[in-house]
């Protein structure tokens, strides 16, 4: 199972991704769990005055985190992701719909090593959080 | 102020020169580069590996059984907690690893991350906060400044669990 998928892994396939449009209580959840008090996650009038924003803004490390939902359920538990780096470009705001995917950019064989790219984009196809990936597969 | 001290603080200094057309990075700001936080200890509990995984919406059965945690769930683990008071008017806790910048608007940021064991239900984590690097670059709207914090994780018995490199950017 672990050698097939890695065997069969090249340049260019794709990740699965996953569409996502958290409401404000999923934002409040995101926010309570990592203990982040910013007013622009939860205060529409700050968000708009003091700010500037339009909307009630995504936090950047829940757009983060669906990133590694996207490398996570792709590699199934036929191995780890042992490297992730990411970076917020632009902000989402609450009542958009972002989308995760990703796809192959190298494999080793040899060492059982693949890189992968991986993004964000909002509803305009723009990449909001781009990033990158490197697994390493099981030993069979 | 040891010899690795200086030498972050070389090259930041090399960093500024390059790219930079403005001055906005004093000597004593860049000499803060090097400074580390004292480290802390967190124990991993179940119970936040849930609300962590259901609040990103997992599906993975072990993540929100909170047997084990997702692999951001240290940011949740090692956020900063701090009276209401120590909390600026955003409702944002003061970075106190971090000097005063010039430039205060903070903008968006990048995490870079190595991965060497999983965090599980149970472990007693240890992070330590170390400031790596100051720089300036001009940018279309104006000077911008980045800084670099290295978190390293590591358990009690001292294996090594994760780096995270965290820049951040100031307009």
């Amino acid at each position: 199972m672990t050698m097939s998928k890695l065997t069969n892994l090249k340049p260019g396939d794709t990740l699965p991704g996953r569409d996502y449009c958290p409401d404000n209580v999923q934002n409040f959840m995101y926010s309570a769990a990592l203990w982040n008090a910013h007013r622009i996650h939860f205060d529409m009038p700050y968000a708009a005055d003091v700010e500037g924003y339009p909307g009630i803004v995504m936090s950047g490390p829940m757009l983060g985190d669906w990133l590694t939902q996207c490398v996570i359920e792709w590699l199934d538990d036929v191995g780890q992701m042992t490297h992730l780096a990411y970076s917020n470009r632009k902000a989402a705001f609450i009542g958009e719909t972002v989308t995760s995917g990703g796809r192959v950019i190298s494999v080793d064989h040899d060492k059982g090593t693949a890189d992968l790219e991986i993004f964000i984009k909002n509803e305009a196809g723009e990449v909001i959080a781009p990033g990158t990936a490197t697994v390493t597969f099981d030993k069979a | 102020m040891t010899k690795d001290h200086n030498q972050l603080n070389m090259s930041g200094a090399d960093k500024k020169h390059s790219a930079s057309t403005t001055e906005l990075l004093s000597e004593e700001l860049l000499s803060h580069i090097g400074r580390t936080s004292a480290p802390r200890t967190e124990i991993v509990s179940r119970r936040e590996i849930r609300k962590y995984a259901i609040a990103t919406g997992w599906k993975k059965k072990e993540y929100l059984d909170g047997d084990v945690a997702p692999p951001l769930f240290h940011l949740p683990l090692f956020w900063d907690i701090v009276e209401l008071d120590q909390l600026s008017p955003d409702g944002v806790s003061i970075d106190r690893l971090l000097p005063k910048f010039p430039l205060e608007k903070a903008m968006a940021g990048g995490l870079d991350i190595e991965y060497f064991r999983p965090i599980r239900a149970g472990d007693v984590l240890v992070a330590t906060r170390t400031l790596t690097n100051i720089y300036e670059k001009s940018g279309s709207q104006g000077p911008i400044i980045f800084y670099e914090v290295v978190m390293r994780v590591e358990t009690e018995a001292g294996d090594l669990v994760l780096t995270e490199k965290t820049t951040r950017l100031l307009r």
